[in-house]
């Protein structure tokens, strides 16, 4: 079995498989059940100043469920800790003291004045703690009193707080970015600017997840009104790979630590975001969903994955995929796929066909001789992927490469490299 | 000489009870909302295609995936007003779920038990969705108030023809209350869902009024502007041997007796019996004659299973009943004592072997008849009537379906299919007849 020890901004893990700063980390029983799971590593939930915020008492989440009530989305309005400082910073002190070889990142979130910043990192570096998430990214209820995502959606106000929290700190910084920006990169960079070790992304988006159509009000609601809350879960998964890609690319970021969030999982999810250039993952919703144990899952897999291809480590991994991210304008416009189905695989149920023959290009049969039958009609077929993405039996419709030099059956030109829209303009 | 063994209160009454009991109990809300989500909204769906009235199956089904349970029973009426009994009764699994792609996959959506649910739920609202069409001021006479006589005068109804039913027996309903298992239609469903097709409005009802028996198709042809016969199939097939004794019995007098049953431990079965036969009425009598308590209950089938009228599921229920199908027997000689039945001699053509079944009560399941006199001068074959795709007989202004009609499957769902088309072919033929 692979070693999965990372050592991420200077802070190391058993493991890269964190739990994001969120409930299952609000205290320490919690933690300690996420240490004895297998967790690598935790963030703290974010600690602010006394007295601590009251949350809401009524519905705190929402949720999108797909087929079986699987869970895909999630949403919540919780606040940061409502719990003291020092009950937590006691909690924090005992849970390191117990756990040596794991990370503990305390998150903070306190007002854009340098001496609160100074005065909560002395207290937490005296927890023992292995360094500190400044909180850019909480996008309800914080920000509305001038904290969180009001912070992260103005660069200058994220260089500003790293550059006061690297003055009076030795611990790791990492600047959590909120994803309700236009270019992620902008306040990566102002982090970078101010001194960040790292960066940790995404935090929540805007979401109002229903409407409660009886009620006529959002869902869900409190006391009859709604507000938006933070969107999670893994149908943010794609937003959030984008988004550690956009980083990991930029000449301007390149090579800052990223510790991902958004979605993960399972295992596969997390090798993927650290294919894009992550070094650990943080998860919360799928903890939420399924309880400590999926970490299970999460590390034998991911340590199959590094055997299989002998990378050896983690370390040996992070980025591979990043160079192949790239623009648009960038893509071989002289490539060609068709679709190619499986006829031993198919069961007939002609999803293919009507998604092409309505919303695309009629180029899937839907009989041949006069009998129920689903073929890909080369001539027609632009390579979009409906047909594969819309099949219900995995593999049953794969996309197939024509080799270069061949003519493509509908653009009757042959098959080419490197041809852009600038090439073909 | 050997006393027959035929008594009543057989089984104690929970085991009475848990017999009779609904066969396949309606789907929970959480459980119907997995069983739908599972289908995959096919193109041009073969389970629509497999089912006799073309029931739109993956707009239903997303219906109930979505929430939207009443519109699910909307578009299971729309195409089949009984729709709720054939959700029970329909072999499914020789039609939609045979058609079904998953079937082949992994195992087809639970279109009939979801059809249940959706139907139920609209019953049990107490909504009624259809109303009474404008009236034309033409009259239909529907005779036989089995599924094929109600849904076509459901359909004749909502076209604004005034509909008068003629049903000789007590209850309305035909087959689905007098002809199918008691725990295929438990609760009464059979009756609550005839009102629920009454419900619609405009269409009477004449009792006690029989073809052949005082009415006849003169009289309805000269007082209405069409009729419609759904008379089904009133004498039962003679074994051609020994017909007379005591203790043989017509398998659809027994089951009409269980329907009609206000306490079922009075019904005496013998303790072995034999039903003769391989269709449905055959798998009925035998497993509820197991449900009754008796202890031996033998199919004697002169073809080969897979020739049977009964679907490889029903097989399987009566087997696991406790019943013993012996297939490629075919009947030779009833055995009596004192006049009455105490065995059935078969023999195996293939190898000229003789099997003696003893037997208390031998039933009779092999097929029903048209009374020919009835339906005189109509043209028949093999004892049913000759009609074309629009159900219409050899006689103009005469239409037919259901059982009593030659080439059908003899399934509810096709006697409705039957009384669909035939009410489209009436309508058609009276508003081409008033010049509208």
């Amino acid at each position: 079995m692979a070693d999965l020890a990372t050592t991420f901004a200077g802070i190391r893990s058993p493991n890269p498989f964190w739990l994001a700063s969120a409930p299952p980390t609000d205290k320490a029983y919690n933690v300690e059940r996420a240490f004895q799971a297998g967790w690598g590593g935790v963030v703290w939930k974010t600690l602010g100043e006394d007295p601590p915020v009251v949350n809401v008492s009524g519905p705190r989440y929402g949720a999108i469920h797909a087929s079986d009530r699987r869970v895909i989305g999630f949403n919540n309005i919780e606040l940061i800790t409502d719990r003291p400082l020092q009950v937590n910073l006691d909690e924090i002190r005992a849970v390191k003291a117990r756990w040596p070889d794991r990370a503990v990142v305390v998150s903070l979130m306190v007002p854009c004045e340098e001496p609160c910043w100074a005065g909560i990192l002395r207290l937490v570096e005296e927890t023992g703690a292995d360094g500190v998430e400044l909180n850019f990214g909480c996008p309800h209820g914080m920000s509305e009193r001038g904290m969180g995502a009001a912070v992260g959606q103005v660069p200058e106000y994220v260089e500003m707080v790293v550059r006061w929290c690297k003055t009076h700190t030795r611990l790791p910084v990492i600047a959590k970015l909120t994803p309700n920006v236009t270019d992620i990169r902008k306040p990566a960079e102002a982090a970078l600017r101010g001194g960040a070790d790292a960066v940790s992304l995404i935090n929540t988006i805007n979401s109002i997840m229903g409407v409660d159509l009886d009620a006529m009000a959002p869902s869900p609601h409190t006391d009859g009104l709604g507000t938006h809350g933070g969107y999670c879960g893994a149908a943010v998964r794609p937003i959030a790979l984008h988004m550690t890609a956009e980083i990991a690319r930029s000449p301007e970021t390149a090579g800052l630590p990223i510790s991902a969030i958004g979605g993960i999982e399972s295992w596969r999810d997390a090798a993927e975001f650290i294919a894009l250039g992550a070094g650990t993952v943080q998860v919360c919703t799928a903890a939420m969903v399924y309880g400590f144990r999926i970490v299970e899952e999460m590390i034998s897999g991911l340590s199959g994955f590094l055997d299989d291809r002998r990378y050896g480590s983690v370390a040996a991994m992070v980025g591979l995929a990043t160079p192949k991210v790239t623009d648009w304008n960038r893509l071989n416009l002289d490539y060609a796929v068709k679709a190619r189905i499986n006829q031993d695989l198919c069961i007939s149920c002609g999803r293919c066909h009507i998604a092409c023959e309505d919303t695309s290009h009629q180029a899937i049969t839907s009989a041949v001789d006069g009998v129920r039958r689903f073929e890909v009609i080369e001539s027609e077929c632009v390579g979009c992927n409906l047909c594969a993405l819309v099949c219900p039996i995995a593999d049953c419709i794969t996309m197939e490469p024509l080799a270069v030099g061949v003519i493509d059956a509908r653009t009757g030109r042959p098959v080419g490299s490197g041809n852009t829209w600038k090439d073909r303009a | 000489m050997a006393t027959p063994d035929i008594a009543s209160r057989r089984l104690a009454a929970g085991a009475l009870a848990a017999g009779f009991a609904d066969l396949r109990p309606p789907l929970a809300p959480n459980e119907a909302r997995i069983a739908a989500e599972r289908c995959l909204f096919c193109f041009d769906a073969p389970c629509v295609t497999a089912c006799p009235t073309s029931i739109d199956i993956p707009l239903f089904v997303r219906q109930i995936a979505t929430a939207n349970v009443e519109g699910a029973a909307r578009t299971i009426l729309d195409s089949n007003i009984l729709g709720g009994m054939c959700a029970r009764v329909c072999p499914t699994e020789t039609l939609c779920e045979q058609a079904c792609v998953r079937a082949a996959e992994e195992r087809p959506i639970e279109i009939g038990r979801l059809q249940r649910h959706a139907t139920d739920r609209l019953m049990e609202s107490g909504i009624q969705p259809y109303r009474q069409g404008p009236s034309t001021g033409r009259s239909v006479a529907v005779v036989g108030a089995g599924p094929a006589g109600l849904a076509c005068a459901h359909a004749l109804a909502v076209a604004g023809h005034a509909v008068t039913i003629y049903e000789a027996r007590p209850k309305l309903g035909g087959l689905n209350e007098y002809g199918i298992a008691a725990y295929k239609t438990v609760d009464g469903f059979a009756q609550r869902e005839v009102a629920f097709v009454l419900g619609v409005g405009g269409i009477n009802v004449v009792h006690g009024r029989r073809l052949g028996a005082g009415l006849t198709i003169d009289e309805l042809a000269a007082t209405h502007d069409a009729v419609f016969l759904a008379v089904g199939l009133d004498t039962v097939n003679r074994l051609g041997i020994e017909d007379a004794l005591d203790g043989v019995v017509d398998g659809v007098s027994l089951i009409a007796d269980i329907r009609q049953a206000s306490d079922l431990a009075a019904i005496p079965i013998g303790r072995r019996v034999v039903v003769i036969g391989g269709g449905m009425t055959a798998i009925d009598v035998a497993s509820q004659a197991r449900r009754l308590g008796a202890e031996e209950v033998t199919i004697a089938y002169r073809r080969a299973a897979a020739q049977m009228g009964a679907s490889p599921y029903e097989q399987r229920l009566a087997q696991t009943d406790g019943v013993l199908i012996r297939t490629g027997v075919v009947p030779r000689r009833v055995i009596a004592e004192g006049g009455r039945v105490v065995a059935l001699e078969v023999e195996r053509p293939a190898t000229g072997e003789r099997l003696t079944l003893p037997c208390d009560q031998l039933f009779r399941a092999i097929g029903q008849a048209i009374v020919a006199d009835e339906v005189a001068p109509l043209a028949i074959v093999s004892g049913r009537i000759v009609v074309d795709e629009e159900r219409r007989t050899s006689r103009p202004g005469v239409w037919a379906g259901g059982d009593c009609v030659a080439g059908g499957d003899d399934l509810t769902v096709t006697a409705v299919e039957d009384g669909k088309r035939a009410a489209a072919s009436i309508d058609r033929a009276l508003r081409e007849a008033s010049g509208g």
